[in-house]
C-alpha cells in the first residue's frame, strides 16, 4: 500500500483506506504503423480499490487484453508502445519503472493469470517446481519453508492432495486444476492486485463457476484488488463491482456493475447486453408429425491403441447414444468438454466411423457404409465447424469453396455459381464477394460463408458443431438468427452441438445432455431448462454465470 | 433473437492483404544475405552456362609441355590454323597439363546439373510418396519403415553402394544421390500432410463429397509448396557436395569428366606442392553451397509464418 510517512499531508492519511491500489490515468497504447487504427488503447482511466473487482468487458480487438498486459509490463516484446498516461501502483508509475524493479514487483505486488492454463504453465516442469520458482526468485525462504508455503497455498485454492499436485506435470491435471495451480502461483506472495485475463474462458461451465467462486473468496479474505478481463456478461454480472466497457480501444461506458448492466447508457453497451442469449427457452410447437430424418441407436465409439509392447488400451468416447431428429427440428446436444458431443457429430457426419450401433438416415444405416456407397448420403448431411478461421481453405476463393460440393455431384459450374450468389444474399453477404479470399472476411462473415457452403448442398440435416462458440457475442447473435432463418426457410433438421447453455436455450427445440460419452437426459428444451431431472443437468444449469439475469429481454 | 443488432455491419469486405509474389520477392531481397546468396548463385550459373565463351580451352585437352603450371603462367598453344598463340592459365594447370580454369568452369555445369536434377527428382518423388503416406494410413506404416531404413544408412555410404551396383555415369550418380535424399523430403511432406488433414477445411471438403485424390491435390498439396521450395535449396546444396565427395572418392562421375570433385581428386596427390589444383574448384564449390544456403535460409524465414516476426 501507499507509504504515507513520505507524505505528511493529513488529507492523504485520511484517504489511506480509500486510496486506490491501482490508478490508470489517460493511458494510450499505440499500435504499429499500418494497423487498422492508431491506438490499441486510447485515453483509458480506471481505479481499483482493495476488495474491489473491476471488469473490463469488450469484444475481440477492443483493447481489453492490451490494457491488462500493459499494466503487467508484458508488452515490451511486442510492437505495442504506451505513448501517454500513467499507471500508478504503490506510489510509482509502472510505465516509468526500470525492468528489474518491475520484475521484482510481479507476484509480490501485482500478479496475473491467463486464459489458457495449459500454455501458461511449463509443460515439462512439475507444478510444485513452477510455484517454487516464484518463491526462490522473490524470497529467502529455505526449501522446507517454501514447501510448507506451497502446500498451504494449494489448499487455499481447494486442490485436494497438494503433494500429488506438486509432483504432477501440467498435462496430468484437468483444465480446472491447472487454472487453480496458476492462481496458486499468482497469489502465493499475497499480491495487492490480481489481473485476470479471461481466466475462465477456456474452462467448462461448471469449472468456471468454481473458479469464479474461488477467486471471489480469496479476494474477500485477502482484501485484494482484481482487474478482470472478460467478454462474457454473465461472468461480469457474477463478479464485477465496477464495469468498464471497451470498444475499438476506447472506453464507451464505465460505472458500477448494477448501473451498467441494468441501465446501460451507451448504445454499444445496450446492444452488447441485448445480444447475450437468454437462458430461458421460448415455447415451441412440437413437430411430432414430421418425418424422422436421423435416428441413431446405441451409437458408440471406442478408440483402441495397440502399442508394440504392453497391453492395448481402450478409450470410450461415446457409448449407447440413441437420439432422433425430425425435419424442421433443432436438437441441441450440450455437455462439457470430453462429454462425447463432438464425437457424436463427427460420427453422424461420417468423418469418423462409429465402432458400434446404427445411424439410420432416412431409413438407411449409413454407419457402416463407406466410399462410393456413402457418397449420396454425404451431400445430405452437412456440417458447420467451430473455427471460422480454419474451416475455409485460405488459398481458395470463397466462391470456389462454395461451389466445390455441387460440382462434385455433377452440377454445372455456371449453375452452381448462380446458386452460390443467391446463397450469399441469403446469408447477408455481397454476392460480388465470391471471388475474394477467406482472409478478407471477419470471423462472423466466414461462418456465414461456411453456412452458405453447407446450404449449397441442399442438405436434409445440418450439423452445427459449436458453430457460434468462437464468435463475439454481437456476431454470435447474428449467426444464431441466420441459423434460425435457415431452419425455417429450408425446413431441414438441425443438430446443434454447443457447450453454451444460453445459446442452446435460444435455438433448440429439444435438448440432449451428454456427460462422459452418454446421454443422461433428453427432453424438450423447456423441460430441460425448467424441470431438469438428472443431477448433472441441474449442476450444469446452476453453473450458468448470472443465470437469473435475463439480458436478452432488456 | 429478434433483435436488430447493428454492432458489426453484416457486409464489410476489407481491403486485400494477401502477399503478392512481387511483395514476397521484395521482402526476400530486403535482406542482404538473400541478395548475396542469389547473386552468387546467378553468377555461378552464368559462368557455367557461358563456359565456352569465357576464354576457356577444351577442359579435357592434355598438354604435356605445361604440367602443374602455377596460376598466371603463360604457354603457347596451337591456334588451329597452323600458327601459335599464347594462353594464360589463370588458375594454372593440373598434373596432366589440363587448364584448371576451363575445367572448373565446365565442371560447374556438371555440379549444377547434378544439384538441379537431384533436387527436382527427390522433391518430386518425395512429394508423391509423402502425400500418399500422410493420407493413407496403411501405406504410411509400410513406407515410413522403408524410409527409416534408408535414413539409417549414412547417405555417402548408400550413394557409394548404389553407384557400385551400376556403371559409373552422370545419370547413375544422380540416382545414387537422389535416393538417400528422398526419405528426408518424404518425412517433411508427410508431417505437413498429417497436420493439414486435420484442418476443418479438409473435413469440410470430405463432407461435400470431394474424392480423396482431389482433396490431396487441391486442399493438402498447396500447404507443402513453401516448405518444399526451402527444402529444395538444401537438397540442391547437399547434392552438389555429395557429388563432389563421390567424385573425390573415385565413386562418382568417370574421371575424364571435369567435375569439381574430380578436379579436387586429381589434385590430391600433389596438393602440398601445387595447392592451386585444389584451391580453385574448392572455392567454387564452397561459394555455390554458400549461395544456395543463404538463399534457402532467407526463403525459409520469408515463407514460414511461424518464424516470421509477429506484429
Amino acid at each position: 500500500m501507499l507509504d504515507v510517512t513520505t507524505n505528511p499531508e493529513s488529507k492523504a492519511q485520511r484517504a489511506q483506506q480509500d486510496e486506490p491500489i491501482l490508478t490508470i490515468e489517460g493511458l494510450s497504447v499505440a499500435l504499429p504503423r499500418g494497423a487498422d487504427r492508431p491506438f490499441a488503447v486510447e485515453n483509458l482511466d480506471l481505479e481499483i480499490h482493495r476488495k474491489e473487482t473491476v471488469c473490463i468487458v469488450g469484444e475481440s480487438g477492443s483493447g481489453k487484453s492490451v490494457t491488462a498486459h500493459t499494466v503487467m509490463g508484458l508488452i515490451g516484446a511486442t510492437q505495442l508502445k504506451p505513448v501517454a498516461g500513467r499507471i500508478m501502483f504503490d506510489g510509482a508509475d509502472l510505465l516509468q519503472m526500470p525492468p528489474d524493479r518491475l520484475r521484482a514487483l510481479r507476484c509480490v505486488g501485482l500478479s496475473m493469470i491467463f486464459q489458457e492454463p495449459m500454455t501458461a504453465l511449463n509443460p515439462i516442469m512439475t507444478c510444485g517446481a513452477q510455484i517454487d520458482e516464484v518463491l526462490r526468485w522473490h524470497t529467502d525462504l529455505n526449501a522446507t519453508a517454501r514447501h510448507v508455503a506451497i502446500v498451504r497455498m494449494l489448499e487455499e485454492v481447494n486442490l485436494p492432495d497438494p503433494e500429488r499436485i506438486m509432483a504432477a506435470i501440467p498435462q496430468q491435471l484437468s483444465g480446472g486444476q491447472r487454472q487453480r495451480v496458476l492462481i496458486a502461483m499468482a497469489l502465493i506472495l499475497h499480491p495487492a492486485l490480481l489481473i485476470a485475463d479471461e481466466p475462465t474462458t477456456a474452462l467448462d461451465v461448471t469449472t468456471q463457476a468454481q473458479i469464479l467462486r474461488l477467486l471471489k473468496n480469496i479476494q474477500q479474505n485477502r482484501g485484494m484488488g482484481m482487474l478482470f478481463i472478460t467478454h462474457d456478461f454473465g461472468v461480469v454480472a457474477d463478479i464485477a463491482d465496477h464495469v468498464i466497457v471497451m470498444q475499438h480501444g476506447r472506453v464507451v461506458e464505465a460505472g458500477r456493475a448494477e448501473d451498467v448492466l441494468l441501465r446501460p447508457q451507451h448504445a454499444y453497451t445496450q446492444a452488447l447486453i441485448r445480444a447475450v442469449p437468454n437462458p430461458k427457452p421460448k415455447s415451441r410447437v412440437e413437430r411430432q408429425d414430421a418425418p424422422v430424418v436421423l435416428a441413431t441407436s446405441d451409437l458408440g465409439k471406442t478408440y483402441a491403441t495397440r502399442p508394440l509392447f504392453g497391453a492395448p488400451r481402450k478409450i470410450t468416447a461415446m457409448h449407447g447414444v440413441s437420439l432422433e431428429v425430425r425435419r424442421g427440428e433443432t436438437l441441441g446436444i450440450i455437455g462439457e468438454s470430453g462429454s462425447g458431443k463432438t464425437t457424436f457429430a463427427r460420427s453422424v457426419s461420417r468423418l469418423i466411423e462409429p465402432s458400434s450401433g446404427a445411424i439410420m438416415f432416412e431409413g438407411t444405416n449409413i454407419g457402416s457404409l463407406n466410399g462410393e456407397a456413402l457418397r449420396p448420403y454425404r451431400r445430405q448431411i452437412q456440417i458447420v465447424f467451430q473455427d471460422p478461421y480454419r474451416s475455409l481453405n485460405p488459398r481458395r476463393k470463397i466462391g470456389d469453396s462454395i461451389v466445390e460440393g455441387p460440382v462434385n455431384y455433377g452440377i454445372g459450374r455456371v449453375e452452381a455459381i448462380d446458386r452460390a450468389r443467391q446463397l450469399m444474399t441469403f446469408v447477408s453477404l455481397n454476392p460480388e464477394a465470391l471471388d475474394r479470399y477467406p482472409h478478407q472476411f471477419s470471423g462472423g462473415q466466414r461462418q456465414r460463408i461456411c453456412i452458405a457452403r453447407a446450404l449449397a448442398m441442399e442438405p436434409t440435416l445440418l450439423i452445427a458443431d459449436e458453430a457460434v462458440s468462437a464468435l463475439d457475442v454481437s456476431v454470435q447473435a447474428q449467426v444464431l438468427e441466420l441459423l434460425n432463418r435457415v431452419r425455417r426457410e429450408f425446413d431441414l433438421a438441425m443438430l446443434f452441438i454447443t457447450h453454451d447453455l444460453r445459446v442452446a436455450a435460444q435455438v433448440c427445440d429439444r435438448v440432449a445432455v451428454m456427460s462422459k460419452g452418454e446421454v443422461v437426459e433428453c427432453d424438450s428444451a423447456q423441460a430441460i431448462f425448467q424441470r431438469p431431472q438428472h443431477a448433472y443437468t441441474r449442476s450444469l444449469l446452476d453453473a450458468i454465470p448470472a443465470r437469473h439475469w435475463t439480458f436478452g429481454e432488456m | 433473437m429478434t433483435n436488430s443488432l447493428n454492432v458489426a455491419p453484416a457486409m464489410v469486405v476489407e481491403t486485400p492483404t494477401k502477399r503478392a509474389p512481387s511483395a514476397l520477392l521484395r521482402g526476400l531481397f530486403q535482406n542482404p544475405a538473400a541478395t548475396i546468396g542469389a547473386t552468387l548463385l546467378v553468377l555461378i550459373i552464368l559462368v557455367a552456362v557461358l563456359a565456352p565463351y569465357l576464354g576457356t580451352l577444351d577442359p579435357t585437352a592434355i598438354d604435356p609441355a605445361s604440367r602443374n603450371a602455377l596460376p598466371g603462367s603463360v604457354s603457347t598453344l596451337d591456334n588451329g590454323v597452323g600458327g601459335e598463340r599464347s594462353y594464360t592459365h589463370w588458375m594454372g594447370t593440373d598434373s596432366l597439363g589440363r587448364d584448371i580454369y576451363s575445367r572448373v568452369l565446365y565442371g560447374g555445369r556438371v555440379s549444377l546439373i547434378v544439384g538441379l536434377s537431384v533436387a527436382t527428382l527427390s522433391l518430386g518423388f518425395g512429394l508423391l510418396i509423402g502425400l500418399v503416406a500422410g493420407y493413407v494410413r496403411w501405406v504410411d506404416a509400410v513406407v515410413m519403415r522403408i524410409m527409416d531404413g534408408l535414413m539409417a544408412i549414412p547417405s555417402i555410404l548408400l550413394a557409394i553402394a548404389l553407384v557400385s551396383l551400376s556403371s559409373a555415369g552422370l545419370g547413375n550418380v544422380v540416382v545414387a544421390i537422389t535416393i538417400p535424399e528422398i526419405p528426408r523430403v518424404v518425412r517433411l511432406v508427410r508431417a505437413i500432410v498429417l497436420s493439414a488433414r486435420q484442418e476443418p477445411y479438409v473435413e469440410a471438403a470430405i463432407s461435400v463429397g470431394t474424392r480423396t485424390p482431389m482433396i490431396l491435390f487441391r486442399h493438402i498439396l498447396p500447404n507443402t509448396i513453401a516448405p518444399l521450395i526451402v527444402q529444395g535449396t538444401y537438397v540442391f546444396g547437399s547434392a552438389i557436395l555429395l557429388e563432389a565427395i563421390l567424385s573425390f572418392l573415385g565413386a562418382g562421375t568417370p574421371p575424364e569428366h571435369p567435375t569439381w570433385g574430380n578436379i579436387i581428386a586429381d589434385g590430391r596427390a600433389l596438393f602440398r606442392i601445387y595447392p592451386h589444383t585444389l584451391l580453385f574448384p574448392g572455392i567454387f564449390l564452397a561459394l555455390t553451397v554458400l549461395g544456395v544456403n543463404l538463399l534457402g535460409d532467407q526463403l525459409r524465414d520469408t515463407l514460414d509464418p511461424r518464424l516470421a516476426k509477429r506484429i
